[in-house]
């Protein structure tokens, strides 16, 4: 039994994984794969793969056996990018969407030189500095001049966004980012998804169903009631969503 | 070129139908050339209340699958002139209507007629969607109610999505009308406010419709209420709607509200 109120941390993170696009016939690519695992052995060892098949059209037995002849190579598969349903089972890893494009990975290069003028590969901390040149880009919103319907779910890791409008209520919008609602909130507002604790929720009239921030979240029933229906702006403190009225 | 109506709320038993023929027979009354279309293959509706159940040959299904020519499958009103019902069928399964199929349907009625109102099914599957595919102005039918409201907001959002207007960037036409709006239970307070229905919806108010037995008598009568009984409160609202759809600025009132000492007119207008 539940005796104690704390709320389950459930947060968004992003990390860069390499994408792996295989093309067909899938024999001749594997022999390419296997070419550039010989120039740099443990090129893949450790590092998160996703496996991106929306140019294949290939039956679920295809993708399987794919999925396995990585696996004897020791490429280890996080995910698969463009699958449908259909093609995926409890067994294979999950089917992954909504990802963005990064900076490209450094290929090894092809005749050893370029491999020697860099320190080793063995020394795991190189690795994890090329694998994760996580660039944060220039601080970006989203303007959305219409309200946001039910049933509508906005998402927009990059940064804030901003409603001009109300947000239904069933709709729901998730920034990475503050959330800013020039009208009623009355669906779900998520700030902060990928782990961003200064975010902050602001709106001309609280009528929310859910409310999160970072991670932590209220329900509309455990809002001060003297703040329904009022402008209010809420924010994180000590891993507690504060709120107060906007006068 | 007529311009397609398509009448639609997400939810059921808001007055979809009852709407549709009303809205055409109105249209009618003005010479304009009008087909009221069902979309409800399975469950179809329109043709009862529009008096035309047993004078139903062929249906939209037919004509799409090539068994019947649009002509054939259309039925002229008895009473007016330049009303016509395009049936749906209600026997088949709503899969068969392919959305080829839809858009030669529809793209043959735009050239005959003034207006074709599409009649949507309840809910935001196949057979709704395809009902406002193509439409170029859209009714949303809503009670004042929250689950009515709120699925009507859903239909706006697909609105907003799905059509082809939208597709090609366009902005549809959407007005709200307001349905089965009962005096007395708004007196007592236990009804959303038209106002809070506008705010949450921001479209702008074509009609309030009141609740009333006129309307269900129309119907069993199998007529329109707009020609059943044309003095009723709801056929009185359904024309003031159409004088709007036409382009006319006319106050809404609200049924059963009095008005204020100096007859203050309500002009609503919505966000």
């Amino acid at each position: 039994m539940l005796t104690e109120a704390r709320s389950i941390r459930i947060k968004g993170r992003s990390f860069l994984a390499v994408v792996l696009t295989p093309d067909l016939p899938f024999e001749d690519w594997l022999v390419r794969l296997d070419d550039l695992a010989a120039r740099s052995a443990g090129f893949f060892l450790g590092r998160p793969v996703v496996l991106d098949v929306s140019e294949l059209s290939l039956d679920r037995a295809a993708l399987k056996a794919m999925v396995a002849a990585l696996g004897e190579r020791g490429v280890r598969v996080m995910g698969i990018e463009g699958a449908r349903p259909s093609q995926l089972d409890a067994s294979m890893p999950p089917g992954m969407v909504g990802g963005r494009p990064a900076a490209d990975v450094e290929m090894p290069a092809a005749d050893g030189q370029a491999e020697a003028q860099k320190p080793s590969k063995a020394q795991p901390a190189e690795v994890r500095e090329a694998a994760a040149p996580v660039v944060r880009a220039a601080p970006s919103s989203l303007v959305l001049h219409e309200p946001v319907r039910s049933g509508q779910s906005i998402v927009f890791p990059e940064g804030d966004v901003t409603v001009i409008g109300s947000i239904a209520s069933g709709a729901e919008v998730i920034a990475g980012g503050s959330i800013h609602v020039y009208g009623a909130l009355r669906g779900r507002a998520l700030a902060g998804s990928i782990g961003n604790s200064a975010a902050r929720i602001f709106c001309r009239k609280l009528e929310a169903e859910l409310l999160a921030i970072d991670g932590i979240y209220k329900t509309a029933d455990d809002l001060p009631a003297e703040l329904r229906g009022q402008a209010a702006q809420l924010w994180l403190e000590n891993d507690a969503i504060m709120a107060s009225r906007l006068t | 070129m007529g311009k397609v109506i398509v009448v639609t709320s997400g939810k059921g038993g808001v007055g979809k139908t009852t709407s549709t023929a009303a809205l055409g027979a109105a249209l009618a009354q003005r010479n304009e050339k009008v087909v009221v279309v069902d979309f409800d293959v399975g469950l179809r509706n329109l043709d009862l209340v529009m008096g035309a159940e047993r004078r139903v040959v062929y249906d939209m299904i037919n004509v799409i699958q090539g068994d019947a020519k649009l002509t054939q499958a259309l039925i002229r009103d008895k009473r007016l002139e330049t009303l016509f019902l395009l049936p749906a069928s209600q026997t088949r399964d709503k899969d068969c209507l392919t959305e080829e199929g839809v858009e030669r349907v529809i793209g043959e009625l735009k050239k005959h007629f003034d207006w074709v109102i599409c009649d949507s099914p309840a809910g935001i599957e196949r057979g709704a969607t395809l009902a406002m595919r193509h439409a170029d102005i859209a009714v949303v039918v809503t009670n004042p109610e929250v689950s009515s409201v709120r699925d009507s907001d859903r239909i706006i959002g697909l609105l907003d999505a799905k059509t082809e207007k939208a597709e090609r960037g366009e902005r549809i036409e959407k007005h709200l009308l307001l349905t089965r709006y009962d005096v007395t239970r708004a007196e007592r307070g236990d009804m959303l406010k038209v106002d809070d229905v506008l705010e949450i919806l921001s479209i702008p108010l074509l009609g309030i419709i009141p609740e009333s037995m006129d309307v269900l008598r129309a119907s069993n009568l199998g007529a329109p209420v707009t020609l059943a009984d044309q003095n009723s409160a709801p056929a009185k609202a359904y024309f003031e709607a159409v004088r709007r759809l036409n382009g006319e600025v006319l106050p809404v009132s609200i049924p059963g509200e009095k008005r204020g000492l100096f007859g203050k007119i309500f002009g609503r207008r919505a966000a």
